[in-house]
Formats: C-alpha cells, sequence, structure tokens
C-alpha cells in the first residue's frame, strides 16, 4: 500500500516543516513552473477536475469544479480562504499537515489564489492549535522571504498575500459562511445560501473556501499531473486521503492512504481493534456521519463512493472505532450533547431539536427513557433534517437515526431495564 | 509590567508594546475592516490581563478598533476560549468528546476533579488551576488528552496528570 504520498509526503524528513525540506520533495517547483510559464488558470482548473480531487473538509465536493465558479475576471477584491476550523469530533488531520508539512498548504493556496483570481488568502485555524499556529506563520514567513508571497511574484505581475486568521473555540465557524463571518469579527452564525460565496463571500466578495487537506493536495496533483492522482485512488475519488484511526485500536493515528483501501487493511494499519475485543462498530467520518455496524463496515472500501454503499459518509475521513465494550446509548449521548452544545441557536428546528435529542437520549442512559421515546427520536431528528439554515442541523440529526436504526435492541434494552445490556459498560 | 491604560486617546491605550501587537493584527486585514482583528485582538488581550477579559478592556478594544461595544461583548461571549471572569494561572482544557471518551477520558475527568478539589468550572482556592470540560480538540489520536495554557498534553493516564500538577505546585 502506499502510503504519504501527497499531504505527508515530507514526512520522512526531520525536520519535515522547513522550506529546505519541503523543496527536496519538489516543494514550489510547480509554482515556480506556473508563474515563469504564466499558465492558463482554465487549464489548471482542468487538471484539478481530471484528478477527481473531492473537498476533504467532509462534504466531497470537486475541488476543480468549486473553482471554476469563481468570476475570476470580475474586478476588485476576491478571497481564497482556507478553513483549518478542524473541529468535528474525531478529526484531527489538518493540525498535523499544518505542523508537519506548512509549505504545502502556502503553496496549495497561492496557486488556487492564481487560478481563482484571488490576491489575498486567509487561512483560519482554530484558537487552540498555538503549535500549528505558530508552525505555519514560520512557514509563512520563510515563504515571504523567497519571494513567494508579496508583490508581482518572480516577475510574473502576480501580486499575492497570505495571512493567518485565528479562531477562538466555535464548532460552527467550521461551517464556511460561519467561518467567512467570524473572519469579518463576528458571532460565528452562518449564513443563508445562496448567494454562495463564489458570489459573495468575505466581505461581500467573491470567495473560494476549501479545507487544508484539499489545499495541500493540489501542488501533487500539479506535480505528479492529474492521472497519477486518479489512479492512485478509484474512478471520481482521486488521491490519497488521511484517515484519522480513533478509539478502541491499537495505534491510533492519522494514515495518510489511497482512497478505495479497503477498511479491514486501514484497520490492521492502526493495529487492530483494542487487545482482547471484537470490533462494534465504526463511525466513517466524523460525528456527524452515520455510524455503521461491524459486520458492514468489514466489506466496505475507503472512498466517498464506497462509504455511501452503506447509507453513511466518508466525511473528513475521521474514523471513530468501538469495540464490544461500548455502551451505543452512553455514545450517542456524547454525540448529541455535543451538537447541542455548538448549535449557534439562529433556526428553531436545530435550537430546540438538538437540546431535546440530547435530553432524551440522557434519559435513556439514565433509566428513564419510556417506550415512545424511540420513535419519537427519530421522528424529531428526521424533522430538523433539511429544514435549517445550515448543515449543522442534518449532522446532529444523522447520529441519532443511525444509532437507533441499527442498535434499536441496545436502546430497547436501556429503556426495559435501566442499564446496559451485558458486555458493555 | 506596565499597567494597561483602557481610557483616554487612541494613541495611549494599552501599552506600547500591546499596540504593537494588535496593530500587527489589524494590518492583516482591508483597510476599514479592522473589526475583523476583534478575535486575535482580544486574543492577545485575554493573555496579556491573566487570562481573562474585563468589561473596561473590552470598552478599550472597541474603541480601538473604532466599532461599537456591543459587537465586542458578542464575540467575546460567543467563542468559548474567552474568559469573562477571572480564572486561575493555569487552564486546563480536558476533552471528553467521543474519541477521548472511548479512551478514558472520563476516568482522567475524575482523577483532575480528585487532585484539584474542584469540578469543571471552577478554579482552585491558591489560584493556580481553572478546570474547565471542553469539545474535541482536534488531537483526537492523542486520546485522551487536554490543553494546558497553550500546550497540548496526549495519551493521558492518571500519572501523566499528577506529574503536570507536581511540576506546576513545585
Ligand atoms: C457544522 C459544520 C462544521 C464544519 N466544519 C468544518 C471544518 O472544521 N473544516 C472544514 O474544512 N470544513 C468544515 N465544514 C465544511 C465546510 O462548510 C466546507 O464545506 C469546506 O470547508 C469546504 O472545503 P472543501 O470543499 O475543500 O472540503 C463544516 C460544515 C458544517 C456544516
Ligand atoms: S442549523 Fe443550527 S448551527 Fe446551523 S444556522 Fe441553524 S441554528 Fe445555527
Ligand atoms: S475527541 Fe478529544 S480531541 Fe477530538
Amino acid at each position: 500500500m502506499k502510503l504519504d504520498q501527497v499531504c505527508f509526503r515530507t514526512n520522512h524528513l526531520s525536520p519535515s516543516w522547513t522550506l529546505d525540506a519541503y523543496r527536496q520533495v519538489g516543494g514550489y517547483q510547480v509554482l515556480e513552473n506556473i508563474l515563469n510559464n504564466k499558465l492558463k488558470p482554465e487549464s489548471i482548473i482542468e487538471q484539478i477536475k481530471n484528478s477527481a480531487l473531492r473537498g476533504r473538509g467532509g462534504a466531497g465536493f470537486p475541488t476543480g469544479l468549486k473553482w471554476s465558479f469563481m468570476p475570476r475576471r470580475l474586478p476588485g477584491d476576491k478571497y481564497i480562504v482556507c478553513n483549518s476550523d478542524e473541529g468535528e469530533p474525531g478529526t484531527c488531520k489538518d493540525r498535523d499537515i499544518l505542523r508537519f508539512n506548512p509549505h504545502q498548504v502556502i503553496e496549495g493556496m497561492i496557486i488556487a489564489g492564481y487560478t481563482i483570481g484571488a490576491q489575498t488568502g486567509y487561512n483560519y485555524i482554530r484558537g487552540e492549535f498555538f503549535e500549528p499556529i505558530e508552525r505555519f506563520e514560520a512557514a509563512l514567513e520563510e515563504a515571504r522571504e523567497a519571494g513567494y508571497l508579496g508583490k508581482d511574484l518572480l516577475g510574473s505581475g502576480f501580486n499575492f498575500q497570505l495571512h493567518t486568521h485565528v479562531g477562538a473555540g466555535a464548532y460552527i465557524c467550521g461551517e464556511e459562511t460561519a467561518l467567512l463571518e467570524s473572519l469579518e469579527g463576528k458571532k460565528g452564525q452562518p449564513r443563508y445560501k445562496p448567494p454562495f460565496p463564489a458570489g459573495y463571500g468575505l466581505y461581500g466578495r467573491p470567495t473560494t473556501i476549501n479545507n487544508t487537506e484539499s489545499l495541500a493536495s493540489i501542488p501533487v496533483i500539479l506535480q505528479h499531473g492529474a492521472d497519477w492522482f486518479h489512479e492512485l485512488g478509484t474512478p471520481n475519488n482521486g488521491g490519497s486521503k488521511i484517515f484519522c484511526m480513533t478509539g478502541h485500536v491499537n495505534k491510533p493515528g492519522n494514515y495518510e492512504v489511497p482512497l478505495g483501501t479497503p477498511f479491514a487493511e486501514l484497520l490492521e494499519l492502526a493495529g487492530g481493534v483494542r487487545n482482547g475485543h471484537q470490533l462494534k462498530a465504526v463511525i466513517p467520518g466524523g460525528s456527524s456521519t452515520p455510524v455503521v455496524p461491524a459486520e458492514i463496515m468489514m466489506g466496505l472500501d475507503m472512498s466517498y463512493d464506497g462509504i455511501a454503499k452503506a447509507r453513511s459518509m466518508l466525511g473528513a475521513g475521521s474514523v471513530i472505532v468501538m469495540d464490544d465494550s461500548t455502551c451505543m446509548v452512553k455514545a450517542l449521548q456524547r454525540i448529541a450533547y455535543f451538537y447541542y452544545e455548538e448549535s449557534c441557536g439562529q433556526c428553531t428546528p436545530c435550537r430546540e431539536g438538538t437540546g431535546w435529542l440530547y435530553r432524551v437520549v440522557k434519559r435513556i442512559e439514565d433509566g428513564q427513557g419510556k417506550q415512545e421515546d424511540l420513535d419519537r427520536l427519530v421522528d424529531v431528528a428526521e424533522n430538523i433534517n433539511g429544514n435549517t439554515i445550515c448543515a449543522l442541523g442534518d449532522a446532529a440529526a444523522a447520529p441519532v437515526v443511525s444509532f437507533i436504526k441499527h442498535f434499536r435492541d441496545e436502546f430497547q434494552y436501556h429503556i426495559d431495564h435501566g442499564r446496559c445490556m451485558d458486555n458493555t459498560a | 509590567m506596565t499597567e494597561m491604560v483602557l481610557t483616554g486617546p487612541k494613541q495611549t491605550l494599552f501599552t506600547e508594546q500591546l499596540r504593537l501587537a494588535l496593530d500587527k493584527w489589524i494590518a492583516k486585514y482591508p483597510r476599514g475592516r479592522a473589526q475583523s482583528a476583534v478575535i486575535p485582538c482580544l486574543h492577545i488581550l485575554q493573555e496579556a490581563n491573566g487570562g481573562w477579559l474585563s468589561r473596561a478592556i473590552m470598552d478599550a478594544l472597541a474603541e480601538y478598533l473604532s466599532i461599537s461595544s456591543i459587537s465586542v461583548y458578542e464575540v467575546a461571549t460567543f467563542y468559548s476560549m474567552f474568559e469573562l471572569e477571572p480564572v486561575g494561572k493555569h487552564k486546563i482544557s480536558l476533552c471528553t468528546n467521543i474519541s477521548c471518551m472511548l479512551c478514558g477520558s472520563e476516568e482522567i475527568l475524575e482523577h483532575l476533579q480528585q487532585r484539584l478539589a474542584i469540578k469543571p468550572g471552577e478554579t482552585t482556592a491558591d489560584g493556580l488551576f481553572t478546570l474547565k470540560e471542553v469539545e474535541c480538540l482536534g488531537a483526537c489520536v492523542g486520546a485522551p488528552m487536554l490543553l494546558m495554557d497553550k500546550q497540548y498534553h496526549e495519551y493521558l493516564t492518571k500519572e501523566k496528570i499528577d506529574a503536570l500538577i507536581d511540576e506546576v505546585q513545585s
């Protein structure tokens, strides 16, 4: 299996995060080539489209297509924004990209700026990431000194400035329009869409927002070619992906493997399920993606289309592994609490619904559940779904529906007996 | 440390050193968009003020950025990293979200509560520690984990917690 081909390609170097290290793997050559030969933005977009790169922030939207929406010839300010807010429980890959290979994010952002016609970029990094922020800032300094940032880059006439912005602890700011509000110095409350950011983004100007891992993939695609990247993965699921293997595995960690890798192989890479235990269930893409029981999961491939077969989502590649000691009611209670805590409160179904979901799951976990609770939980969750300004509402609903669908017995047992089924904690 | 100046003309607010730090952030945004710097500025002022933001500091920042006080309060109350009341010298934020929970964050929380004799949200009597229970901090492969001041501590055990606290107390 090919490991560390894209975002972690400097990991074998020590230190891996300096300009020197990045140059050793061919860093900034793509940018230099683009600037020296004034490559056509359309041809760059074409290559990104052909690479089948899909957004790594969770939704899996094709990056090339997103870039093509930008009105690049429109005069005036336009922006490229990198989403390093990383807050979906189970997700911790952007932190390592920023710590171990920050220059690749910078090169990706400059190329993105050139392609979509933006002269300014902001990398929105969550406030708690003190170490990644420091690394990214140091890398920015190096890039500036090397002439990759500023005016008239390498004599091409292209100007580009790139800045770090910091958050301050609010999961909702990972949602792209909440992030823009936050970047404008406001509360992180999502905007109605449409208008989409490509038309009305930061300060009301055309803006493209991409995840850290998506942007860090760009230089590698253009260096090795769209076909190379596409073939690394599977059709329509180009490249490799960082999977955050967390929970009950022997070797938790971030593993960068080709999309389409069988889950069973990925699990083995992470040392398998905690010693002496059996796999029970997996949340494949972060806490908002539907849970998948072990038997089904063991037959799936780790790609967007592969996980969709089990009616779940690859999301941000945040694989939360649960063994046979896990109480599914308790796990759901913790997840439900998170969405309740992080709802920004703008829409009634989300604000009221997330609180209600949490309280009822907690009641079941505490042994006070009522028979009608299960059907009503699913009802309320389904009513939030699709009736809100942003996708946090759906994110709160999906775990509830899927946990009850696949582990109804366990919820029923809690209601009937006021406690966990035997072997679980 | 020189006392922060919180009233008077803009050019003399805070301290010179702080003004330089704030101006570095303000310069990142387009002309007339100084409000964008409100979060980074609040971080800087909170740190300079022993970990929390007083009303007077927020008012002074509003004045400095030429925005309304209410827009600063709104931000300070929305984001969980900002403290609106005094906190201990060291802030411990323990993640108890799903990946950390699966790896034993509950026992770590219990141990912390015992060692410090406080509950989440409280500060020790000696003013050394404030304990907070927080949502995912994006380091789930190192679960269970916590943030103390600016440092992540991963793969926590009771022994590691003891060592961490002993070091601060000694
Ligand atoms: C509640 C919520 C939280 C989100 N959090 C993040 C995040 O932390 N990082 C991220 O890249 N995308 C996050 N997203 C997705 C973004 O809105 C956006 O789709 C993404 O940054 C686009 O980048 P991509 O196309 O490169 O994936 C979140 C979405 C929602 C609804
Ligand atoms: S769905 Fe929830 S988080 Fe999203 S805008 Fe509405 S209230 Fe806020
Ligand atoms: S769940 Fe604890 S750091 Fe992510």
